[in-house]
């Protein structure tokens, strides 16, 4: 008889955390937050833009079904869920931002000015202003992330077609280029004015150099810098398999978090940062050997996460809905990782960044999981099978967060209520 | 005595046919072995590959395609093109393999081929040597 009803309250007991499962959209949450699908099916959304009435933008990687590539989502009914759902432009890309009512969008070579009227609707869906153009797109890194300054300047990534500027790329034993040629134009984040038109590499300045692949980057309006968040280089162990085992591969490097000032260097290809060495190493293809340190010069990271995760977007609380612990800090995406392989896969979660005084304290923790959509929080052994993989992040004006998921394009809203 | 005739033919047959199809699943045994330590890593376990980044195999019709010729070459050489596969476009460069032989192309392949949801053919050791030919003609034109 005990046994009966030790198995009815286990029974019980999962019929519970699946039904909380379903009620926050399959998310593993904080105490107090809940989420719910804003959308769904919208296609691959990678970054987001929120107006301040509370209408979403989504920059999709490319055209859906019906040939947009700037999705329009609206909650006309307040109910949580966007009910009026239209598009606009073309091209495929990854950036987008709101200053005011202008919309600035990036397709992988280019960024592009929009105007709202006051029910934010796009006046000029066909003849956007372009303010950037002939930024290199050579397959590799070829996401256009963009953020502002309070002054109106325009802060892109312009990533490296390379994973490591070696003499033949992703290739066994070759040694790094010396000195890196893509160190010239394709290595970090150029800084343009959001004002002027047509510019390109001669109009802008290099703002910080070394970044491989920055997907995410924001504008910490606390302390008036700028924070970016680094995709670290792959393949160590298939390139060296003499240095670097399968398990080693998985934990190396770290995908650093960065604060940047003006002219800084964070030292790609050069080195890599060793999360568990705390250190920055020399790379293989430049002659490390898996402790030897690199350069003073080069930054180091404000937080150092785990290896290959790829942290997609960064995004600094300012709102007064959540908690006071969140107020300032940073939430991350993380995309979710493939050179992990043989060993299993992480990510596919938000992380929160916890700041102190204005500075990361150096610690992190997950905010929002189960993106992958596995039972029982299987690990994800092969990348394709994660359901939703977070890429956007955007605050809504009544202080909510809102995640974009570029595998089939799911909008989560995730808010606090206490 | 004829009667004794036609089994001894069956059996040999049927021998014949059992040592192929161990010579074969030897091939796709190879095959899977090399596919763990070169391929696995961005083509993923399933042959799913990543989104936007590495190509899948499973499913692909290029993979299971008649072009042999086409796949050997890129096993080779690696790949670094731009181009559509399936309707989608995928960024990150493919590493060549200047030192697999030509046996280890035919596994590895014939492994591809007949894996996951793949029911194409196994790849011959003949078929990877003529494609090489083949390249190698179109190379030096």
């Amino acid at each position: 008889m005990k046994k009966i009803i030790y198995f009815l309250f286990l029974f019980l007991f999962c019929i519970g955390i699946f039904a909380n499962a379903q009620d926050n959209a399959g998310l593993i949450l904080p105490a107090g937050f809940k989420a719910n699908l804003f959308a769904e099916n919208i296609g691959g959304a990678r970054h987001i833009a929120i107006t301040k009435n509370g209408v979403i933008f989504a920059k999709l990687n490319r055209a859906n079904k019906q040939g947009q590539s700037i999705v329009r989502l609206e909650d006309t009914n307040k109910d949580g869920v966007a009910d009026k759902i239209t598009g606009l432009a073309n091209y495929g890309g990854t950036g987008i931002y709101l200053n005011g009512n202008n919309l600035y969008a990036s397709s992988n070579e280019a960024i592009f000015k929009y105007e709202l009227n006051n029910n934010d609707e796009v006046l000029n869906p066909l003849s956007p202003v372009t303010v950037v153009t002939g930024l290199i797109n050579r397959r590799q890194h070829e996401s256009k992330s963009i953020t502002f300054d309070k002054a109106n300047h325009i802060y892109v990534n312009i990533g490296a077609y390379s994973n490591a500027c070696q003499e033949q790329d992703r290739t066994p034993g070759s040694k790094g280029k010396m000195p890196c040629p893509i160190l010239d134009s394709a290595e970090g984040i150029r800084k343009f004015d959001g004002n002027k038109e047509n510019q390109t590499y001669g109009d802008g300045m290099r703002y910080a150099t070394g970044l491989r692949n920055v997907v995410g980057l924001d504008w910490n309006t606390q302390t008036n810098k700028l924070y970016v968040s680094q995709h670290g280089r792959d393949q160590l162990n298939t390139f060296f398999p003499s240095l670097y085992t399968d398990a080693q591969n998985a934990e190396l490097p770290a995908e650093t978090f960065y604060e940047i000032n003006e002219g800084d260097n964070a030292g790609w290809p050069y080195i890599y940062y060793d999360p568990s060495q705390h250190k920055k190493i020399v790379s293989p293809e430049y002659g490390g050997d898996g402790q030897k340190e690199g350069a003073s010069n080069f930054i180091n990271p404000a937080v150092a996460f785990p290896a290959h995760m790829a942290p997609m977007a960064v995004l600094f609380y300012t709102g007064d809905q959540f908690p006071a612990k969140y107020k300032n800090g940073a939430f991350i995406t993380f995309h979710g990782s493939w050179n992990r392989a043989p060993l299993p896969q992480e990510g596919f979660f938000v992380a929160f960044v916890p700041f102190k005084n204005g500075k990361a304290t150096g610690e992190w923790e997950i905010f929002a999981n189960g993106f992958a959509g596995t039972i029982d929080g299987a690990k994800v052994t092969s990348t394709n099978k994660a359901k939703a993989r977070p890429c956007g992040l955007a605050q809504g004006p009544d202080g909510s967060i809102y995640v974009s998921d570029d595998t089939k394009g799911t909008i989560f809203k995730i808010s606090y209520n206490k | 005595m004829a009667q004794y005739k036609g089994k001894g033919i069956f059996l040999i047959c049927i021998l014949l046919f059992g040592l192929t199809q161990s010579i074969q699943a030897q091939n796709v045994i190879n095959g899977k072995k090399i596919y763990e330590t070169r391929c696995l890593v961005c083509h993923q376990a399933d042959g799913g590959g990543v989104p936007n980044m590495n190509a899948p195999l499973d499913g692909s019709t290029n993979v299971v395609g008649n072009d042999i010729g086409r796949l050997v070459k890129i096993i080779k050489n690696g790949f670094k093109d731009k181009v559509e596969l399936d309707g989608y476009y995928y960024s990150n460069d493919m590493t060549p393999n200047p030192d697999l032989s030509n046996a280890a192309i035919a596994d590895v392949l014939s492994y591809i081929r007949t894996s996951w949801s793949n029911k194409a053919s196994l790849v011959t050791l003949a078929q990877v040597t003529n494609a090489n030919k083949g390249n190698q003609k179109k190379n030096s034109k």
